[in-house]
């Protein structure tokens, strides 16, 4: 297969980019997207340019590090991660338009890859636990609702790529926010914590810089993980909970 | 006060942790949402309250006499409108700010992923309904476009009363008016189409069941609105109500 890449290129976080046009020549249909873009990055290099810079990391969907938004879609047409995306979804012949996720709280390091340390300080805000060291409790000690343990599952299917931000009209990254905030907030285990976090996570985000949710979706249609929505109605509701009962007094953040 | 008694007994100063919460993202939210829930109580009423005109003059006119009794509280509920009217938009402007800072670079080329047209022209619609409903309090309330209209009387059980039945009649006789109201409506439809259904996921009341049905009733009740509103003036310009009331 052929296609026209129209590249978004950027030498560093401060320097003005620009799209550049390359082919992508003998594509097999089988082909990944970001394998798509080795066998590019290696004709550039054959004729001695410099690469197109991207994020990757494992290719198996998991680990949420590759990004790009691909005609105006974050990781591409279709459910799943851009490392997931096969070149046969595409047309002979398709000019592909590729930039970074763009999101002003994701800099952009060079070309295509973003720095999303801004998701780890959300993490670093109330992403944990508090658990007491030593032998393990008993497993089955616990009892935690079939529905509770699904739903909390559900959240923790977040790989944390920051699609959601991308995909957002708004830049907010409030799918992203409450999948973190509910995955460990629904379990008895980080129930201490969970006015905590919530307040502590929803203010770092803010803080951040990401945008405000609109009730757009978006992030939803976009999400690799298919985190629902419904869990930043449940963050919109914990956090004015929480926010009321620290300024009553009932409870400190 | 001494400034330890304004103080929780845990935490921060209670009206600082609310004007924490007033301007996080959720807060300023949340006031959008709950002032919209407001504002579409009041176009409900307002609607109703129009109805009246079907039942003949003697109904809307007793109606409008009513509402002008209510003096000083009429007053109350205008300000309170106004004062709602103010923190919808004020609250909203805040956050589209925030919004579009949040993205200093622009995609090259947009996709609409999934988003609605009634989500996407929140901002436009808004104010164009704002637009119409500073035209529609000069035109029906403060009567800056036709001054004479507050002489429009009427006899009402003995009692000479403003002839508000007249008034619209001889307002929505006017086409142009009449497009103009009934455009803005749809707009106002438009906006509540996304409004309606958001204010519940802002307000943290959707799970994965409710937010079709929250979004369904949303349109309908949007629409049935306009069809409400509308139906007056079109009433009113092509099937002659109150014609005989005016010539």
């Amino acid at each position: 297969m052929n296609f026209t890449l129209r590249v978004w290129r950027q030498d560093g976080p401060t320097t003005s980019g620009r799209f550049e046009e390359y082919p992508a020549k003998n594509i097999p249909d089988e082909a990944s997207f970001l394998e798509m873009l080795d066998i590019v990055n290696e004709e550039l290099e054959k004729a001695g340019k410099e690469s197109v810079q991207f994020d990757h990391d494992c290719r198996e969907g998991i680990c949420g590090m590759c990004s790009l938004t691909i005609n105006g879609v974050p990781h591409g047409p279709g459910r799943g991660t851009t490392c997931q995306l096969y070149m046969r979804k595409f047309q002979d012949g398709d000019v592909i338009t590729i930039e970074p996720f763009r999101v002003g709280a994701f800099p952009i390091i060079r070309d295509l890859a973003v720095n999303r340390t801004a998701l780890d300080k959300v993490i670093q805000a109330g992403g944990f636990i508090t658990a007491r060291t030593g032998s393990a409790p008993d497993a089955n000690s616990v009892p935690i609702p079939k529905v509770i343990a699904d739903e909390s599952m559900d959240a923790a299917a977040c790989i944390g790529c920051g699609a959601c931000a991308a995909a957002c009209p708004n830049s907010s990254a409030m799918l992203f926010v409450s999948a973190k905030a509910a995955h460990l907030g629904l379990l008895p285990q980080g129930k201490p914590e969970n006015e905590r976090r919530t307040v502590r996570m929803v203010r770092t985000m803010d803080e951040i810089g990401f945008g405000n949710c609109s009730n757009y979706y978006a992030c939803e249609a976009v999400c690799p993980a298919g985190i629902s929505a419904s869990f930043i109605a449940r963050l919109n509701r914990q956090y004015t909970s929480a926010a009321a009962r620290e300024a009553v007094g009932a409870t400190t953040i | 006060m001494s400034a330890s008694s304004a103080t929780s007994t845990a935490g921060i100063p209670i009206h600082e942790a609310l004007c924490r919460w007033v301007f996080s993202s959720i807060g300023k939210k949340t006031i959008v949402a709950v002032t919209g829930i407001l504002l579409v109580l009041f176009v409900t009423g307002h609607m109703l309250g129009n109805f009246t005109i079907y039942f003949g003059p003697d109904l809307i006119n007793s109606y409008a006499k009513h509402l002008r009794d209510l003096g000083p509280f009429l007053w109350v509920i205008r300000l309170g409108l106004l004062a709602v009217v103010f923190l919808h938009i004020f609250f909203t402007m805040l956050l589209w700010k925030e919004n579009a800072t949040a993205r200093p670079q622009k995609y090259a080329v947009g996709d609409p992923i999934k988003t609605t047209v009634f989500a996407r022209t929140m901002r436009l619609t808004g104010l164009i309904v704002l637009a119409f409903v500073i035209f529609h309090l000069g035109h029906f309330t403060l009567l800056i476009f036709n001054p004479s209209w507050a002489h429009l009387d009427t006899e009402l059980h003995g009692e000479t009363v403003h002839d508000v039945y007249r008034m619209v009649v001889l307002g929505f006789s006017n086409p142009v008016v009449s497009a103009f109201y009934i455009i803005s409506l749809g707009l106002l439809a438009f906006h509540l189409s996304h409004g309606i259904g958001s204010l519940f996921q802002t307000l943290g009341l959707t799970t994965r069941k409710m937010r079709p049905v929250y979004e369904a009733v949303a349109r309908v009740y949007a629409w049935a609105l306009f069809v409400g509103y509308s139906s007056i003036p079109i009433s009113i310009l092509i099937f002659g109500l109150g014609k005989n009331t005016i010539k």
